[in-house]
């Protein structure tokens, strides 16, 4: 399947170590890792790990010590100043100083879009997200869900053809991350992007994901890559099929052997 | 005993009425025709006495009935400013004869305006005009209180003019000499105090941003900034005055100083204070510094400026007064008061500080409003 | 450490800019007068020589910091302590109404925290005037109190430690009751499931957790006192004191002595709030706080 579409990310011999006060943390070693056009990869692993830190590396929000890395054929940096992506942090981030639909437009004033390209761009992505008639809301006066939704409204609001998401629906409570993972995966249907999501969640990995990266902490190191076998319609009650069951079995395998038991 | 809830303050305001009848005379006069009843002497509450009195413990009893809350502040309202009023009113003339009544009644008023602020304060109400109202009204009676004790006391007491003037004589001399006043404020206020207070800030601000381009000087500026806002930079007024004359110059170059190290010590804070999250979000939009700087870190650091220019709108005041002690031309607030301190025209004095105080709240709550509808979005703007 | 070590480089890097700039700033304020003297005097002086002479001046409009620093020296060391030109003298007149002032401030603003804490009807009615208070420039009031209660005939330490009060209460009322205020309501909600009294209540949560607000606020509170009692001896021409001595050099256009004094106020401030800072890390620690 990586085989058949030209690679948006690769990376070989990828290491990080982190300078600290006690020393220095191998946060990355040794991995290895393509991903093709169209896939959704999930990362998934206890904490420490380094998968928020791999998508930090893609992201150029980090540089590695060792090894190479290439997002859309190019460094991480030339792809960054191409505005190659759209990340997605733990929380929503959004300025408190701007309504949502400023806040979406917020990435397109910094590429010095017109008004009019930029007032499309809002409208297409808030419908995107469902969250047309809140343009003139600020964030504070959304819910937590909303306001995630408003973030990823804005990662896609340039639209890149890569999506960094990084533990985005962590801090929601379970019903609103059911019914945004049924939304993520439904607009990860219609548009053509390639989406690099990082969770601690089994089932949501499984859910939503074409492959699954584990990793496994000290040093932060791949584990594990289970391909999905669900088919790309996915109805949330896919979760109690015994197919799903099987692969979140494996991935839950694949997290038991790499996390050591000596600590 | 149901109809009843009593108030220590309104049964203390009978019991000092009480005493206050006991006692007798209120003031010297009267004592005087007490006890000379044959001859015809003129004093002080001939015919209001008993009023008083009456409003009073009319006033006590009926706040110790269970009535509305509402009705119950209002009846303490009226009571207390009515009896206040008559008291004021009917003193003078006769000033500095009063005797212990006096000061019995006007402390049982007082409690009776005490038990009006207290149960207004426990009034809970539902709309929000009433509530805004209440926060109003409540520190409006406690300051108006302050007023009539100064007023009652200084005139009642006989305190010395030049020693405290009572309000009313502060008051009218406002108002007889708003020419003068008027004058001092152009001189400090528009000319020193604008033009120092722009300057000195919009300084600091400049140098902040070139500190924060700048890591090596953001790391020597910062503690010395924080170092030197806790100096007397006050005493720098003399050398200014040596170097830039008498006239306003100087003192705007004292207000410049004292307002430059707050700003730059602020805006620093303020600009380290936008989130690391935020920041890595500009970065994936390959964001330059300047626009990552507009879009983002100067609005976080808006309240940080904001309280800055705050701080800074009342050590500007202080700075130009101050500094004015040390040699003016014949104009200035600072000026006038120490002349007028000199010649003992303390009402004169106590004129120009009301207008220095109005005018440090003005600026103040300019200063505030304008950071309300900036920083909108700030949790403690828009509450909670 | 560490961080101590990254200030400490460019902290004393731009106070010796400072002084550079200071010597460029003292040669070409003294300038113009030197060379009015010079003419007068028909010399023609070289460039060293005139830029030597330029830091010499008796009056000069800006002194070089090494003319300060000879005379704060000889003021602050060679002086006997009890003459009244001695700095040690004259900080110690100021020092004392302000630490007389601060005490007193101290105990008032925390007095009134209380009752504002404590009490709605304060918090109502008292709270508003003590913000808006502060929006106030109090100082303008010195002088007035300074000669009124001369004329009653109260002079001395108590005038200017009253200035000191008054400018040192707000900040420690602010500050405090922000202090007992600042318990969580998951911890008011415990003492609440434990039925503490409010005294329980305050002495056991409300008061530890307001000690470093109390001591964030003297340290501004220490800072106002000082320039309270700097004013204070302002108005009336005091005979001692760093604000008599300002004023003294100002009226005799004795620039170095300013800068002198200007630098023992400085050091008394710093001092003071050095000691204040020393006094709560103590406190702090005593309380089992962590080391910042």
């Amino acid at each position: 399947m990586t085989g058949t579409s030209p690679a948006v990310v690769s990376a070989s011999k990828l290491g990080l170590t982190f300078q600290t006060n006690d020393g220095p943390v191998q946060a990355l070693s040794n991995v290895d890792l393509t991903i093709g056009k169209r896939e959704f990869v999930s990362f998934i692993g206890p904490s420490g790990c380094g998968k928020t830190t791999l998508l930090r590396v893609i992201a150029d929000l980090e540089k590695p010590t060792s090894g190479t890395i290439s997002v859309n054929g190019m460094t991480p940096e030339q792809a960054r100043e191409k505005r190659a992506y759209g990340y997605v942090f733990q929380a929503a981030a959004l300025f408190p100083w701007r309504t949502i639909e400023r806040n979406v437009g917020l990435p397109l004033e910094i590429m010095g879009l017109s008004k009019a390209e930029q007032a499309q761009r809002i409208k297409r992505t808030l419908d995107l997200v469902n969250l047309s008639g809140f343009e003139k809301k600020y964030p504070w006066q959304l819910s937590g869900g909303m306001q995630q939704r408003a973030s990823i409204a804005r990662a896609l609001a340039f639209d890149a053809d890569l999506l960094l998401m990084d533990e985005p629906f962590g801090a929601l409570d379970e019903i609103v991350r059911d019914h945004l993972n049924e939304q993520l995966l439904e607009l990860w249907g219609s548009t053509n992007k390639t989406i690099c999501f990082v969770t601690h969640s089994i089932p949501e990995a499984v859910y939503l994901s074409t492959r699954i990266v584990v990793m496994s902490p000290r040093p932060g190191r791949v584990s594990d890559v289970i391909e999905s076998t669900l088919p790309k319609e996915r109805p949330l009650d896919i979760r109690e099929t015994p197919e799903f069951l099987a692969i979140a079995a494996r991935v839950r395998d694949g997290l038991r052997a790499g996390h050591s038991y000596d600590d | 005993m149901n109809w009843l809830k009593p108030s220590w303050q309104a049964v203390l305001a009978i019991v000092l009425c009480l005493i206050a009848v006991a006692l007798g005379a209120m003031s010297k006069p009267e004592a005087a025709a007490l006890a000379d009843p044959a001859a015809s002497f003129n004093y002080p509450y001939i015919g209001t006495k008993g009023l008083m009195f009456g409003l009073v413990a009319l006033a006590a009893l009926i706040s110790m009935t269970r009535i509305p809350l509402l009705a119950e502040a209002v009846v303490l309202f009226v009571g207390a400013h009515l009896v206040a009023w008559l008291l004021i009113s009917g003193i003078s003339g006769f000033e500095g004869t009063a005797l212990a009544s006096y000061f019995l009644l006007l402390t049982a008023a007082w409690l009776l305006g005490w038990r009006c602020v207290a149960v207004l304060s426990g009034l809970r109400p539902m709309a929000s005009w009433t509530r805004t109202a209440l926060r109003l009204i409540i520190p409006a009676i406690f300051g108006a209180w302050i007023l009539i004790i100064w007023e009652a006391v200084t005139r009642g007491a006989g305190i010395p003019f030049i020693l405290l003037p009572p309000p009313s004589a502060i008051g009218a001399r406002i108002a007889s000499s708003l020419p003068v006043l008027g004058a001092d404020v152009r001189q400090t206020i528009f000319k020193a105090v604008i033009f120092g207070y722009v300057v000195g800030s919009g300084a600091g601000f400049i140098t902040a941003i070139l500190a924060d381009r700048v890591p090596f000087l953001r790391r020597g500026l910062l503690p010395i900034g924080n170092m030197v806002s806790a100096l007397p930079i006050i005493g720098v007024a003399p050398i200014m005055v040596m170097w830039f004359g008498f006239d306003w110059q100087s003192k705007a170059a004292v207000v410049i100083i004292m307002t430059f190290f707050p700003m730059l010590v602020n805006t620093v804070a303020g600009l380290a204070a936008s989130g690391h999250m935020e920041r890595d979000l500009m970065r994936t939009y390959a964001s330059g510094y300047w626009q990552t700087l507009l879009k983002l870190r100067l609005p976080a650091a808006a309240p940080f400026i904001f309280n800055a220019l705050k701080i800074n709108s009342t050590l500007a005041l202080i700075g130009a007064i101050v500094a004015e002690f040390f040699g003016t031309p014949v104009v200035g607030m600072g000026f006038r008061i120490s002349t007028e301190v000199g010649r003992m025209n303390i009402d004169m004095v106590w004129a120009e500080i009301a207008v220095a105080a109005l005018a440090g709240s003005v600026f103040y709550g300019v200063v505030a409003l304008v950071e309300r509808a900036v920083t909108f979005w700030h949790p403690s703007v828009r509450g909670g | 450490m560490d961080s101590f070590r990254d200030k400490l480089v460019p902290v004393t890097s731009i106070l010796a800019g400072v002084v550079v700039l200071w010597y460029v700033f003292a040669v070409i304020l003294n300038t113009p007068f030197q060379r009015d003297l010079d003419r007068r005097a028909g010399e023609t002086p070289a460039l060293s020589e005139f830029i030597g002479k330029t830091l010499s001046q008796p009056k000069p409009t800006l002194p070089a910091p090494h003319q300060v620093a000879v005379n704060f020296f000889e003021n602050t060391f060679l002086r006997s302590v009890t003459s009244n030109r001695s700095l040690v003298y004259n900080a110690w007149v100021t020092l004392s109404s302000t630490l007389l002032g601060f005490a007193f401030g101290t105990a008032l603003g925390i007095i009134i925290a209380v009752g504002i804490v404590h009490v709605a009807t304060l918090d109502r009615s008292l709270m508003p005037w003590i913000i808006a208070s502060q929006t106030i420039p109090i100082l303008a009031v010195a002088p007035m109190i300074i000669v009124v209660l001369a004329a009653i005939g109260i002079t001395g330490l108590i005038p200017k430690a009253m200035i000191s009060t008054y400018l040192s209460f707000f900040p420690v009322t602010v500050g405090m009751v922000k202090g007992l205020r600042s318990p969580e309501i998951m911890h008011l909600d415990l003492m609440h499931t434990y039925n503490a009294s409010a005294s329980q209540t305050f002495w056991k949560l409300r008061v530890p957790a307001s000690v470093p607000f109390l001591f964030t606020s003297m340290k501004v509170a220490v800072a106002a006192s000082l320039v309270g009692a700097i004013v204070g001896e302002l108005p009336t021409g005091a005979v001692a004191g760093i604000g008599a001595k300002l004023l003294a050099g100002a009226y005799y256009s004795q620039s170095i002595d300013i800068w002198s004094a200007l630098v023992a106020g400085s050091v008394v401030a710093a001092l003071l709030v050095m000691v204040v800072g020393i006094a709560g890390r103590i406190v702090d620690r005593a309380m089992g706080g962590r080391p910042a």
